[in-house]
């Protein structure tokens, strides 16, 4: 996984609650077996006139001109910003495969489902929850405000503003490690080895049935 | 000090390290795959030369992709080639690692979350792992068990491990006794109703009270099972003679002297009587209607007896967008009485509703009915081939068929459309499944989630009924 480093982007404001991870990456486009590609699926219902299958030629297809990534403006958003409770239903992780793959990076919402949050740091994004209020201006300054940008600085736990003010975010310590230093979990787990086989041996003379 | 919850017990038996600031090394006692969310954790595993740390530890089987129609051989005969392409990789991933996989053709092939209990690898204080959000329905077994991603999947297999933190406990307690028609799938989407669909986020909800001590193992399932539809990862019910009897004799239950000792150990999986959580919500199980689903997400259902919202009677902005964005999407207008929703498709089947009792209970309100001509398509689809052969040595099949159903083979079917069941644009669906999200069951189909008994019932009358008229 590449390091996550700070970076100033456009932020793309997708304004529903509840986005589930149906909408993000549709059905039709799981069948693929590889981690990569998603990108031009990407809440494929919601960005183009028709129905899209894996097979079709995505640069040929009508786009509903009115959908927020379709838009001039938010060209090159690296920053989605977005309702409460972001990414809820299937634990598809073609979802931030999709988004990351589109190009972004971090995900700003006032609250996230559990599956999709986990997975989207396994990925190198970092999902942002901030409260309501914030959130709620985020969007208002977005809309007003063409090639309106942000800079997210994980080492420090802040975003700033275009005009200088700063957000403060919080962030689960080991999580922030793995990004900063693009750390893959298994590895760091099985530094531990040896203490999963002592605890899978008491196990199994404890609880034989098990095995 | 405080007791502790069910979940705190199953939590503290998996803790292999633990670091300060909570993260944690969870044990994982089993996992089960399926052909989506699983080719790219072999892939990880292979790029690494990693091996399985327990090979046994793992069950694998196909679903979300097979045909539910007449099959004509093994995988290689599906005719989607993209479908066809991941249920042969799963073939050829277990083989490769040596693992157990009920292929298509094998009768104990079906839906994961059925296989999973129907084979006695759930077991009751176990904890068990799938890279699907509808892991949930194990912790009926009093296992604690949730769905996790591809990545997490890769973990499991090479570490036989998770990182975690711990979650909050929610009591979600339903006492009283059900009206006669209301079943556990009322039950847990009048819950979601109450909660929201992220009402449970953060939180292992454990259902308590006189109606989970009631309802039946399969009903704890269909429960458990849209625990994530309530945002929770995790749905639990206290283990009591009912799991207990369940899990005897299954094919991957202990025996002898380990069925002893596992019932004993098993005496202890519910929450102290001064168990402390943090969130109880409490509900009257006399005052659960039969519930049907109007919009695109699980929590804007109603009682039968219903009427859709109005959003410009909503007053917090977000949800009057959500409610408008749903009447359009679904071709409803506000101030529609549920009972004149048509229902154009009926979908039996699905993790939520596909086992026995299921069948049964569909097959009773259909003995000796047809479906209304206004019904395009029915479809009952068991949830595993042993399930279907239980089904037609009761001669259910024969019901189906007679009332105008097709009776397919065992997979997940119109739940999600990734095989060759889907509902059609603008279609209005009865459905049993778990999701009515946009698209869920084809691009432009209208779910409505509703019990077995309810989905018969507007098959019958090609609307949206209460069943129990009908009983």
């Amino acid at each position: 996984m590449e390091k996550f480093t700070t970076f100033s982007a456009i932020v793309a404001p997708l304004d529903r609650a509840n986005v589930d991870t149906d909408a993000i990456i549709p059905k039709q486009f799981l069948k693929s077996i590889k981690r990569t590609g998603f990108g031009p699926n990407l809440f494929d219902e919601w960005r183009y006139e028709d129905v899209g299958q894996p097979d079709s030629d995505n640069s040929q297809r009508p786009l509903r001109k009115d959908f927020v990534l379709n838009q001039a403006r938010y060209q090159g958003a690296k920053i989605l910003l977005a309702r409460e409770n972001f990414g809820c239903g299937s634990s598809r992780e073609h979802a931030p495969w999709a988004l990351k793959d589109f190009g972004f990076d971090v995900i700003i919402s006032p609250s996230f489902a559990d599956i999709f949050f986990n997975n989207s740091f396994k990925n190198g994004i970092l999902p942002i929850i901030l409260d309501e209020k914030t959130v709620d201006d985020l969007f208002n300054e977005t809309f007003e405000t063409e090639g309106y940008e942000l800079k997210i600085n994980l080492a420090e736990q802040k975003i700033v503003k275009p005009n200088g003010d700063e957000i403060a975010f919080d962030v689960d310590s080991f999580r922030k490690h793995c990004l900063l230093n693009g750390l893959d979990d298994i590895g760091l787990t099985l530094e531990h080895a040896a203490e999963i086989e002592a605890f899978e041996a008491n196990r199994k003379a404890t609880k034989p049935w098990l095995y | 000090m405080a007791g502790k919850t069910l979940y705190d017990k199953l939590w503290d038996d998996h803790v292999v390290r633990q670091e300060e600031d909570g993260t944690a090394l969870i044990y994982i006692d089993r996992q089960l795959l399926h052909e989506v969310t699983s080719p790219q954790a072999f892939e990880g595993l292979r790029i690494a030369g990693r091996k399985p740390w327990r090979i046994e530890a793992n069950l694998a089987t196909c679903d979300h992709n097979v045909p539910t129609t007449e099959l004509k051989g093994g995988a290689e005969t599906i005719e989607d080639p993209i479908s066809r392409i991941q249920v042969v990789t799963l073939g050829m991933n277990t083989k490769e690692f040596g693992i157990t996989e009920f292929g298509m053709g094998d009768p104990r092939q079906g839906i994961v979350h059925v296989v999973g209990p129907e084979e006695g690898k759930t077991l009751p204080g176990s904890t068990l792992v799938c890279g699907d959000s509808h892991t949930a329905t194990h912790g009926a077994l009093g296992a604690l068990a949730h769905g996790i991603g591809t990545s997490e999947v890769e973990h499991v297999l090479a570490t036989q491990c998770l990182i975690q933190k711990k979650m909050k406990n929610m009591l979600v307690k339903v006492d009283g006794q059900l009206k006669p028609g209301v079943t556990p799938k009322d039950v847990i989407l009048a819950i979601i109703g109450k909660i929201g669909t992220a009402g449970g986020t953060g939180y292992a909800i454990e259902f308590g009270g006189q109606v989970f001590r009631d309802m039946s193992i399969e009903g704890r399932m269909t429960v458990c099972n849209m625990a994530i539809e309530g945002g929770a990862r995790v749905g639990l019910v206290a283990v009591d003679d009912k799991t207990v009897e369940y899990v005897k004799g299954r094919p991957f239950a202990p025996t002898g002297a380990n069925w002893d000792m596992a019932v004993e150990a098993w005496q202890d999986l519910h929450s102290d009587d001064d168990a402390e959580f943090d969130c109880v919500v409490e509900m009257n199980g006399a005052d659960i209607e039969p519930q049907v689903s109007w919009g695109t997400s699980p929590e804007m259902v109603l009682g039968v007896d219903g009427v859709i919202p109005d959003p410009e009677k909503e007053a917090d902005p977000v949800k009057a967008t959500s409610i408008r964005n749903a009447l359009k999407y679904m071709g409803l207008a506000a101030g529609t009485a549920i009972k004149d929703i048509p229902a154009e498709y009926i979908f039996i089947g699905s993790c939520t509703n596909s086992r026995i009792e299921d069948l049964r209970a569909a097959a009773e309100v259909l003995k000796g009915r047809k479906i209304s001509d206004k019904v395009e398509l029915a479809i009952a689809v068991p949830g595993s081939g042993l399930v279907k052969e239980q089904a037609e040595a009761e001669g259910l099949d024969k019901i189906f068929i007679e009332a105008g159903f097709e009776w397919r083979n065992p997979g997940c079917s119109m739940c999600l459309a990734m095989n060759a069941d889907r509902l059609p644009s603008g279609k209005h669906c009865a459905s049993t499944s778990n999701r009515n999200f946009e698209g869920r069951q084809g691009a432009g189909g209208r779910t409505h989630l509703v019990s077995p008994e309810m989905a018969a019932a507007a098959a019958v009358e090609g609307h949206f009924v209460d069943v129990r008229d009908m009983l």
